[in-house]
């Protein structure tokens, strides 16, 4: 049948709605647009929450400075397309299955002709006396962790001791709770009615190990303990009773203790539900009503309902398949989890507790180091069948895909630490899922790059979806594509260019421990040729980084690229542009009189720049000693402009001016500028600070951001602007200056060690292994030890700095060459030729020149004031 | 504008010692109103090419890195990084654009003196 659609696009012939905006709705409207390119179907999404369907399994991040938006899930295109229309903060509230119609919470009726049913489950709460009180809280939704949140900050204020707070519920959502609120600094304990902690996915001794390693962290834990009452004082949470044993004090309760699937409409619509609640749908995803589907949590397929994201995806893209006329079916669920919990890493998968007869089970366990691994293998102890990893799950990523294969060799061989493992990823077998989240294959992994000419991993994740969720099956993915790559010939190897077949980071320590000093020794002994655009310019940095004298000095000044070895930037005329520095964007009147003359006097085009500093256009090569002459006299130096190194730190006005600022934001920006200035680095390195919260430096946007609070700084790393922008995220917080400054001393030094040349922060973490916890464990923790050396290291940059202008003004070989002919000292370049434009010159256009009628002096004429 | 070079001088002209010339950075000598890029190499060899590059049209050869890709003595555009063969100007890497080449200009070192123009001389480069 066909229904004249009333409210929708034109071209739409029948009209979907969708019941729930989260992941898994989301999903389906991808999957439904992405291949409905006829435009069958127009979609509305019914979303009680108010905003776009986000990452609920990245909910957690939220507390550790991401904001809701950061959530966010694909792009915004989706709600653009004419064919979806997305109603926010809008509930179902019944379904008329006779009339086809949703009745909405704003009182609508909305007509279908095919409905899902895609409204997740609820967090349960046990039935305690008490639940209600102020401070009890479930982990669901942005609003309940953005409730939490503010609940204990503002208990902050009000006791003077640590908040304390509890988590019923071991599993894994209480434990990952628990993880935030240990990020809100509350003493934390979590409740358990079962004997071990996470009782769904580990056996006990898996259980031990993680009880052991979380109260390591300083979370107390409680197993085989109820909850009987919660006690409340003047309306908000004080203390818990328990069935057995102490109470316990608390300011903050989160309930943790599972979910309910919210088949409430389908109940009052008169569809089956499971036993244990869910929609009753069969492995396509249909309710016994024909117009009517049910996906993701809510839907009770095979007899129950999956608390998981994946097998929603899957639901979704069978629904999709269904939807255009295909035969899709639900295939079954791997309910495999990596997680990290509080930083330790938890994983379980496939049979893991053993329960198909005949399984062998090969068990590690070190109680010292924290760790406890078990492969679950058939009866020959050749396949596997399944695993439990807790305190190091690196072997996950390789081992879930092998479920139901021959592993090869010795099982326990497999769960040594990584790098003494095997790593079976070579002989994957095509149809192995690696990703579980977007049900990937390793096939497919390699088609990508195969036959989809995907080149590297961020091609395969945006082009296969492998990778984009949770994020646990990544190194898989990176091997499948490195080897993938090998075996097709494309060189992937960490070699900096063909002179050097070391990565940045390896020549770095080279350098270093080496104490070597020039281009061509460093080459004669480890690289081959005399090297390139890749290689040249980057020994120049690490030799600058090392802070072994001048940039332009003796030899090294052939290894600079035009930008370093004139300190200007080059532009498309082959004149240059000229930025001094201006610390902290803090500029006296004199200041900028004195830059405005020259640019006057020289003819410059002069523009503010994005980095709160004035750019000046158009200078010839032999000017800008001149030029420089001039700024040098005036107080200014070098901006670096040029460098890959310190660009600027952004400031906001700050305490001292503006009535919110609680921190001198523009003071610290200018020593932290001047601390800095000069340091060499793999890329440019970019730093905010801002003076309160609401964030007007933009800091959040930059490689370093410092935003001011109450007591101290709080710090962020890895952000930038440019073509894949990225938010900061938190690193430390109301550190003291100079924790502040020292954190900054070492994370820097650290970066401009180890990252490859032309990677900025962000992906330089993103690459590290184990990421920011891991960088945080070097800097804040010492965990590598090199921590003083890192301290020496940017002491003895502070110490070494020296203004490469003037520098190079006071010494005639370097000013020599700048000279333009060798042969006519005198002789003007007339390749330049300027037009006038808004009062100041700018390039002329090829066709501007060719006519010639339009040409101006511009910086050609030599002027002086 | 001289953004077309006049014709080659007929007879070679001196623009520098050799000594003038830092090896592997690049200079740059008006010859007959036309920029003409030097480039004297790690081993010694000097050689001379047109210092406007063709795919920006600036006069910015001389300002690019001098390197080696294999045997091939190179220069890179300081520009768009196209990378050229010195001893001939062919262009071995355009960047994403099409090979552009650049021209060679005859160049010999004598008692010390560069010259440049004038009939090619190739057996003495320096
Ligand atoms: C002059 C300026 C634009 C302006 O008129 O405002 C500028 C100009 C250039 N930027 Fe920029 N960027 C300028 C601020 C920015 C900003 C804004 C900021 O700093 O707050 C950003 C985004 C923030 C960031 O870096 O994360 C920015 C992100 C980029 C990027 C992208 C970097 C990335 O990580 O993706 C590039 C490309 C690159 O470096 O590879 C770039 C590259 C360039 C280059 C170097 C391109 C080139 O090779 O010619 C431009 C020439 C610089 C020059 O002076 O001739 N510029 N550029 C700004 C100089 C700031 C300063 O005072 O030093
Ligand atoms: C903290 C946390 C961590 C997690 N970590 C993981 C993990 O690591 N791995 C994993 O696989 N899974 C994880 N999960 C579970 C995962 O988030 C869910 O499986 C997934 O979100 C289910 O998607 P869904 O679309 O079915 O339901 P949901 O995401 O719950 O979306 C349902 C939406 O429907 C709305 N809704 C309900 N009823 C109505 C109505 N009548 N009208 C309008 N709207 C309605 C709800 O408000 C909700 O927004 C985690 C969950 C949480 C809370
Ligand atoms: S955005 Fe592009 S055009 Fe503008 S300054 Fe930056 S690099 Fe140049
Ligand atoms: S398994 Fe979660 S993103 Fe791949």
């Amino acid at each position: 049948m066909i229904v004249m659609p009333e409210h929708t696009a034109p071209t739409a012939q029948q009209r979907l709605v969708i019941i729930g905006g989260g992941m898994v709705a989301r999903r389906l409207i991808d999957a439904l647009r992405a291949r409905d390119g006829e435009g069958r179907w127009a979609v509305t999404l019914l979303a009680e929450e108010p905003r776009a369907p986000y990452d609920r399994v990245a909910l957690t991040s939220y507390f550790t400075g991401r904001e809701p938006e950061d959530l966010a899930l694909g792009g915004q295109e989706l709600w653009d397309d004419p064919l979806v229309t997305l109603r926010r903060g809008v509930r179902a509230e019944a379904i008329d299955r006779t009339a086809r119609t949703v009745t909405t919470s704003t009182g609508q009726v909305v007509n279908y002709d095919a409905l899902v049913l895609a409204t997740g489950s609820y967090a349960a709460v046990p039935p305690v006396p008490g639940k209600d009180l102020r401070g009890a809280f479930v982990y669901r939704t942005i609003d309940d962790v953005a409730d939490l949140r503010a609940f204990v900050e503002q208990r902050r204020g009000e006791v003077d001791r640590p908040v304390r707070g509890a988590v019923v519920g071991g599993g894994l959502l209480g434990l990952e709770a628990a993880g935030a609120l240990r990020a809100l600094e509350v003493d934390t304990t979590v409740v358990e009615f079962a004997p071990r902690l996470m009782p769904l996915q580990v056996d006990d001794g898996g259980g031990e190990a993680l009880k052991r390693l979380i109260e390591g962290l300083g979370v107390s834990v409680r197993t085989s303990t109820a909850t009987s009452k919660i006690v409340g004082e003047r309306g908000t949470v004080s203390r818990m009773r328990f069935s057995e044993g102490p109470a316990l004090d608390v300011d903050v309760v989160i309930f943790a203790v599972g979910v309910r699937p919210r088949d409430e409409l389908a109940r009052d619509a008169g569809l089956e539900v499971g036993e244990r609640g869910g929609v009753v749908v069969d492995d396509a995803c249909a309710t016994a009503d024909p117009s009517i589907w049910a996906i993701g949590e809510v839907a009770c397929i095979g007899g129950r309902c999956l608390g998981l994201v994946a097998p929603g995806y899957t639901m979704a893209e069978i629904v999709a398949d269904r939807l255009l006329g295909g035969s899709g079916t639900f295939p079954g669920a791997d309910l495999s989890t990596k997680l990290k919990l509080l930083g330790v890493d938890v994983a379980s998968f496939g049979d893991a507790f053993a329960q198909e007869p005949g399984s062998l089970e090969v068990v590690i366990s070190d109680p010292v180091a924290g760790v406890y691994k078990k492969l679950v293998m058939s009866d020959d102890a050749r396949t596997l069948r399944g695993g439990i990893l807790v305190g190091d799950a690196s072997a996950y990523s390789s081992l879930r895909p092998m479920v139901g294969r021959e592993l090869g060799g010795d099982p326990a061989a497999h769960l040594l630490p990584e790098g003494l493992a095997p790593a079976p990823a070579g002989d994957l077998p095509d149809d192995a899922a690696v990703c579980s989240c977007n049900n990937v294959t390793a096939g497919e992994i390699r088609c990508a790059v195969g036959e989809g000419g995907c080149t590297d991993l961020a091609g395969v994740k945006a082009c296969t979806k492998a990778g984009t969720s949770c994020g646990s099956c990544l190194p898989l993915v990176k091997k499948l594509v490195t080897s993938e790559l090998e075996a097709a010939g494309v060189e992937v190897s960490r070699a900096l260019c063909e002179h050097f077949t070391m990565s940045r980071a390896e020549l770095f320590d080279v350098v270093r421990v080496q104490g070597l000093a020039t281009f061509s020794e460093i080459i004669a002994r480890h690289g081959r040729g005399r090297g390139c655009d890749i290689c040249r310019p980057v020994i120049g940095s690490i030799l600058a980084s090392l802070g072994t004298g001048h940039i332009l000095d003796g030899e090294r000044a052939t290894i600079q690229d035009t930008n370093d070895f004139v300190m200007a930037n080059l532009q498309k005329d082959g004149s240059y542009s000229v930025v001094p520095r201006i610390p902290g964007g803090e500029v006296t009147p004199e200041g900028l009189i004195a830059i405005g003359e020259v640019a006057r006097d020289f003819g410059l085009y002069t523009k503010i720049t994005g980095g709160q500093r004035v750019d000046l256009f158009g200078a010839r090569i032999d000017q800008l000693p001149q030029i420089w002459q001039r700024l040098v006299d005036a107080g200014f130096e070098s901006g670096h402009a040029y460098g890959k190194s310190l660009r600027t730190v952004k400031s906001c006005v700050g305490s001292t001016w503006c009535r919110f600022g609680v921190q001198d934001s523009v003071g610290l920006a200018i020593d932290l500028e001047l601390r800095y200035r000069g340091l060499r680095s793999p890329h440019k390195i970019k730093l905010g600070v801002s003076g309160c919260a609401r964030e007007c430096a933009e800091a959040r946007g930059k490689d370093v951001g410092i935003i001011a609070t109450d007591n101290g700084w709080n710090l962020y790393v890895g952000g930038n602007g440019g073509f894949t922008p990225r938010h900061a995220q938190l690193f430390a917080e109301d550190l003291d200056t100079d924790e502040l400054v020292r954190t900054i001393d070492r994370f820097l030094m650290y970066y401009v060690r180890t990252a490859d040349r032309l990677q900025r922060t962000a992906p330089w973490i993103e690459e590290h292994e184990g990421g920011l916890d891991a960088i945080r464990a070097v800097v804040l923790d010492d965990a590598l030890g090199i921590a003083e050396d890192l301290d020496a290291a940017m002491a003895a940059h502070v110490d070494g700095y020296r203004d490469e202008w003037a520098a190079t003004l006071a010494d005639p070989d370097k000013l020599a060459r700048f000279a333009l002919f060798v042969n006519a000292p005198d002789a003007v370049d007339d390749s330049l030729a300027y037009v006038g434009e808004r009062g100041q010159a700018r390039p002329a256009t090829a066709q501007e020149r060719a006519t010639g009628s339009v040409l101006i002096a511009g910086t050609t004429l030599e002027v002086r004031a | 504008m001289t953004a077309a070079p006049t014709a080659r001088p007929e007879a070679a002209v001196r623009v520098c010692a050799l000594t003038d010339l830092v090896p592997e950075r690049g200079s740059v000598a008006l010859v007959g109103g036309a920029q003409v890029a030097i480039v004297r190499t790690h081993d010694g060899r000097v050689y001379a090419l047109d210092n406007r590059d063709p795919y920006s049209g600036a006069q910015i050869i001389a300002r690019g890195l001098v390197g080696t890709r294999g045997d091939v003595p190179t220069v890179i555009s300081p520009m768009y990084k196209q990378v050229w063969d010195l001893r001939t100007g062919e262009c071995l890497d355009g960047a994403g654009s099409d090979p552009m080449a650049l021209r060679t200009w005859p160049v010999r070192v004598v008692e010390g003196a560069v010259l440049v123009g004038g009939a090619a001389i190739a057996t003495d480069r320096g």
